[in-house]
Formats: structure tokens, sequence, C-alpha cells
């Protein structure tokens, strides 16, 4: 199959799966999710190994850093599938029926909406499809149709779509900046914007670029425009939230890039880092804080979401190559990490009916398979060895270490410690605490804990030894990110 | 059409006094959408800003001769003049709430940040690193007011018509800073921004609904037991 046709499929199979998950039974919907999302995981990993490809005519270009994302997002998708097949309930009345299928056709376009922003060319298509993500998401994080799930949709929705008004006005204002230089009229492609930017007047790069990580900050869960954030994390169903924070916040976070790369250019590196460095720290710190004190578990693991964004935004403000590839690897670790730990929540929540901390102890003795591997996911996630984001946050302080961003780099690292400790402090009491009299034993899913291997071994292949060919993508992609630096 | 480009060309001052003219208009609009106590006055508020919204980029069409502009007027109507308003008030019919003056600050207290977020708009417009095309340099102020003011509608009003209302008139404020400074964009992006509106104003009201199905409001007070 050629890359392009390849893409075709990245952008076409979810979109298929989701119109035919509304028309067929819940077990076909389901059948058919997880056929898409494994066809959508091998295209993005046969599209990783290769160069730059393009399709239908100049709509889709994917380049190393675009394959990055696209992995991550294919890799959360495929096991959010095969965690939902067991998630999503098999009643035969109107009801669960209808909510199957609702789920499933949501969860294939949810997907397919990132995917798409991913592989679209340009800054403003890139917005397009980053509000449809939030359209879409926003009616999944409500489904349960609770007054809680209803909250958090209705504060998602609004907030993000403000924030992404800010978005828009900073593609209009890039727009602007190159009008200049490249004409009254001309199409916002990456490579074409890229090109001309080192002739855009920089106080409008820079503007544009201040603009997009207040505008996708939103989106991302920066600190202090991340409030939609917890609250849509923790009542979104278990398959959702995995996208929501393994993909969806990646997306986000893409979209800052893509502004970075043109502002860095127009601008000089010292600004962009600067507005990265203080999002990222403010919201590495303020979710360090609340980790630490946090009684629900999937709030918990969203706050643990906007640490690692955080990270990611102070590792991007590094000019290093090595912290380019670490920033990079945590992407993906991340998303394998954060996926594997919800699902945990997932089957925990099934177990003990609850998502208060105090109301969940034993989780080892009660899920005799997915306990341990929920343990797993939690050390993972705190960058314990061999978690790949032990080997993500080792490039990124090392990178920083080597390079003008010492003191930052050095900042980092207490940080993160803190907010592993949160987690560390989740791991012993819910975990590995004394079951309760009459705790039942057994695996609400076998899929769940399938999803979970997945997503687990995933983690441990980036933190051990990450293949060839991926090294060498994260390679390309750190160097295209670093040609401004 | 082509006699009244060519009167718009003879005359620059009397089009630039034409588009400002129309530029405080819509941001008078704003201002009255923040005053309102009324959701359904709000939607009216909202249609006639954007029907200002379409004169200016008609009238930018018409001044530069760009025929993509004039679709750009089309799609303003057709989306922002008739089909979002039409949608909210179907909701509001829908749910029965036409009253729904739900606002956290009478308007008096608001009025200090009214004139806190124009002065800011204008300020900031100057200093911006922007130069406007065709427009006067005026009007990108306002349109920086009308994106501010558009904030605080959604902090004010704590009914949800109101909140959606406020992210409209956001995109609105963002299209006139549009039109001043980028009136070129492509046609494609044009057509993919009205059809995330149109997308965005379906998800608003489906969880509108669901709201008011369980509480029989549209208030969104009592949308504050999750603590962000």
């Amino acid at each position: 199959m050629t890359a392009r046709a390849l893409l075709v499929v990245v952008v076409s199979v979810p979109a298929l799966a989701g119109l035919a998950s509304w028309r067929v039974p819940r077990p076909a919907a389901a059948g058919l999710t997880i056929g898409a999302s494994a066809a959508c995981l091998a295209a993005a990993l046969v599209l990783a190994g290769q160069g730059p490809a393009v399709a239908l005519g100049s709509l889709l270009r994917v380049d190393a850093l675009s394959k990055v994302f696209l992995l991550a997002t294919a890799l959360v998708y495929a096991t959010g599938a095969l965690f939902a097949a067991g998630w999503v309930p098999l009643g035969t009345g109107p009801g669960p029926a209808a909510y199957g299928r609702r789920f499933f056709a949501g969860f294939n376009l949810f997907a397919w909406s990132m995917l798409g922003a991913l592989c679209l060319d340009g800054f403003a298509l890139l917005w397009v499809a980053v509000e449809v993500t939030t359209v879409v998401s926003a009616l999944l994080v409500g489904i349960d149709d609770t007054e809680a799930a209803t909250e958090a949709a209705w504060k998602y929705l609004l907030l993000a779509s403000l924030g992404l008004g800010i978005a828009l006005l900073a593609t209009v204002v890039l727009y602007h900046a190159g009008a200049r230089v490249l004409g009254p009229a001309y199409q916002l492609s990456f490579e074409r914007v890229l090109a001309a930017a080192p002739r855009f007047s920089p106080p409008a790069a820079q503007l544009a670029f201040a603009l997009a990580v207040l505008g996708y900050g939103t989106k991302m869960g920066l600190v202090p425009v991340h409030t939609w954030l917890p609250d849509a994390h923790s009542e979104a169903p278990t398959p959702v939230s995995a996208l929501l924070s393994g993909s969806l916040l990646s997306v986000s976070f893409y979209a800052i890039l893509r502004f970075d790369e043109v502002a860095r250019r127009a601008a000089g590196p010292t600004f962009c880092a600067d507005v990265l460095a203080a999002f990222g720290f403010a919201s590495l710190g303020l979710a360090a804080c609340y980790m630490a004190s946090q009684s629900d578990l999937k709030r918990l693991l969203a706050y643990s979401s906007v640490e690692h964004m955080g990270i990611l935004a102070v590792g991007a403000s590094f000019a290093s190559p090595v912290a380019l590839a670490g920033v990079l690897l945590h992407v993906l670790a991340h998303a394998a990490a954060k996926s594997g730990a919800f699902f945990g929540a997932g089957s925990l929540l099934r177990r003990f009916g609850t998502k208060q901390l105090a109301g969940i102890t034993g989780g080892v003795y009660a899920l005799p398979v997915s306990g341990p591997l929920t343990l797993a996911a939690v050390a993972g996630l705190a960058a314990l060895p061999p978690s790949g984001l032990f080997r993500s946050e080792f490039l990124i302080v090392s990178g920083g270490l080597a390079g003008p961003g010492r003191a930052a780099a050095l900042a980092l690292v207490p940080l993160a410690v803190l907010a592993s400790l949160g987690l560390g402090w989740f791991g012993l009491g819910a975990l590995l605490g004394t079951p309760a009299a009459g705790t039942q034993r057994g695996e609400p899913s076998a899929w769940a804990a399938g999803a979970m291997a997945a997503a687990l071994a995933a983690l441990a292949v980036l933190g051990l030894h990450p293949p060839g060919p991926l090294s060498e993508l994260l390679a390309r992609a750190a160097h295209q990110l670093g040609e401004a630096r | 059409m082509a006699s009244g480009a060519a009167a718009l060309s003879a005359s620059p001052s009397a089009l630039a006094s034409s588009t400002e003219l129309v530029s405080l208009l819509v941001v008078l609009t704003e201002l009255a959408m923040l005053r309102a106590l009324l959701a359904r006055t709000q939607v009216r508020l909202y249609c006639l800003q954007s029907a200002g919204l379409a004169a200016l980029a008609a009238t930018a069409a018409a001044t530069q001769h760009v025929g993509e502009l004039w679709a750009l007027v089309g799609l303003t109507v057709a989306l922002k003049v008739l089909a979002v308003p039409w949608l909210l008030s179907r909701t509001l019919l829908h749910t029965d709430s036409s009253a729904g003056a739900h606002r956290r600050l009478d308007p008096a207290a608001t009025l200090p940040a009214v004139v806190a977020c124009a002065l800011a708009g204008l300020l900031l417009a100057r200093h911006l690193p922007l130069r406007p095309a065709s427009f006067p340099p005026f009007a990108l102020g306002l349109a920086t007011v009308v994106v501010l003011v558009a904030f605080l509608i959604a902090i004010v009003h704590s009914d949800m018509v109101s909140q959606a209302v406020a992210f409209f008139s956001l995109e609105n404020g963002v299209s006139m800073l549009g039109l001043a400074v980028a009136d070129r964009l492509p046609l494609l992006v044009e057509v993919g921004l009205a059809f995330d509106l149109l997308v965005a104003v379906v998800a608003l009201a489906v969880v509108m609904r669901v709201h008011h199905r369980r509480t029989r409001t549209l208030s969104a007070d009592l949308l504050a037991r999750l603590r962000g």
C-alpha cells in the first residue's frame, strides 16, 4: 500500500466505522471499532517508517512531527477500542442498545477528528479539525446523561470553544503576518508558511504564537486555562477519558508546536521559550499541588495529565535536540501510560462502585490481573524505570541541562517528583492496601485487562528499547522542530 | 452593485466612515447583549450584529472586487443571520425559557468592566502589530472590544443561551478582526469555519436540552457542583 493510500485510510476508516456503528447492533459496532482502530494503528506504524506523505491534492500531508502524534493517537484509539468492547453494556433493551450505538459512533468520530487534525495540511484546517474534536468529545463527555456529566460537558464545550476562539484569532494574525510576504491571498499550508516565516514580521509572529498558546493551551489543559479538564476527564466514560487525556491534549500540543516552528523562525527562540516555560511551570506546579490532595481517582489522573502537559511545555522550551526528542517520546509514552492508568481506574470503578479513593482499597487483590497492571501503569506515570516516561523525562532534563535552560531543567525535577508522590500515595493506598472484608475477587472484563496489557507493553518497549525506526522518526521530528533553534 | 462599488471606491473617506459606522453598530449590539435581560433579546441582537458583519464583508467585497468575499457575505447571512438565531430561538421555544434572566452581576456593577474592556480594546489595538489592509484602524480597535466584551458576557450571564451567544459573538469579533487584517482568507477556510459554527451550535443546543429536561431551567447556576 502506498503512503498516500495509508493516509486516506487513516482519515476515512474511523469516519466510516463511526457512521456504520450508528446503524448496526452493539456487538457489531464494537467489532467495527476494533477493526477500524487496528487498521489506523497499522497504517500509522507503516507511515512512521516512511518519508513525508501527501494525499488528496494538498489537503492531507504528514511529516515526521505529525507522524509522532499520529502514532500516539492511533495507539490510544486501538487500546481504547479494546477496552470499550468490554466496558459498554451489552444489554438488549432499547436503552443499552441505543447507548452502545451512540457511544461507538461518537468514539470513532472523535478518533477520526483527532487523526484528521494531525493529517490536514494547514493552520486554518488544523483549527477547524480541533474545533470538531471539541464538539464530538463534548457530546461523549455528557453521554452518561448524569447531572455531573452534563455539567462537565457544558463547561468543556463552552470553555474550549472560547479558547479556540482565541486560537482562531492566532490563525488570523498568522495569516496577516504572512500576507506581507506571500501576498494578500495564499494557502496556510505548513510547508509554505514555514519557508516564508523568516521574512514574517517578528511582533506579528510573536502575537500569533502567544494567542495560539492561550487558545490551544485551553484544550491542552495548561494552567490557568485548564479548569474544564479535571471535570471532563473525571465524568467522561473511561475509554473517552483515555482518548481525551492520551490523545486530545497531545493534538492541541501539536498545534502549538506548529505555531512554535513559525514563530521561532520569524522572531528567534527566546520569546517562544519564555512563554512555553511560563505556562509549563504553572501547570506542573499547580498539578503537583492538587495531586497531593485529590480524593477522586479519575480527577487524580486528570491532574496528572495537566502535570505531563506542563512537562511537555517546559521540555519544548529547551533548545537542545536531545530535549526535543525527549518531548516527542514523552507524547508517546504519556499516551500509553495514561490510557493504561485510565483503563485501570475504570476497572476499579466497576469493581468498587466508586471513584472516591477512600472507598477503594486492596485493588491488587480484587482485580487479579488488571490490579497489578494498574499498579504498573501508575508506576509508569510516576516515571519510574523502566517506563517510557522515565526515559523521556531523563532526556528532557539532560537536554535542558546541556543548554541555556539549565535552571529550568533543575526546577523541573522536584516538581515532577512531587507529582509522582501524589500518584504513589494512590498506588499504595488504593491498590496495595488491605482489602475490605467481603471484597469480591475477579476481572470485570477480559477486554479491559487485554487493553491495559497492550498499553503497558507499548510503554515498556518505549522505556527499555524503542525500535530503530521509531528512534529514527523521533530524531527526524526533533531535528525538524530544532531547525529554528 | 457595480455602480455601488464604483461610488464606494470613488470616495474613500465616505467608505471609511461607513465602515466605522457599521463597526460601531457591531460593538453597540455587543454591549446591548451584555445589558439585555432576556435571552431572546440577546439572540435577536446577535442576529443584528451578524447582519452588520455581513455588511462589512459586502463593503470589502465591493471595494476590492474579490468574488470570494461575496461568498463570505452569503455564508454569514445564511448561517449567522438566519440559521444560528433560528436554532437558538427554537431551543428557547422548546424549553419555554424565554425569560432566562440569570445574571451574576447587575448592569450597574458591570459598567466599570465594560469601560475597562472598551479602553483596553482600543488601546491594545493601537499597539498590536497589525495594520488593517482596507479597513480604518479604528475598526481594529472596535473588533478587539467585541472580543473582550464577549468574554464578559460569558462571565456575567449565567444562563446557557447567553453563554452560547457570548461564544458566537466572540466568533463575530474574530471574524470582524479577520476582515480588517486578513480579508483574503481562502474560501475553503471560511466554509470550514462556518461548518464548525453550525456543528457547535447543534452541540450546544443538545447539551442545553439535556440540562433543561433534568432541571426545567436553562440556568447555568445549577452547573456549579464540580470544582474545576
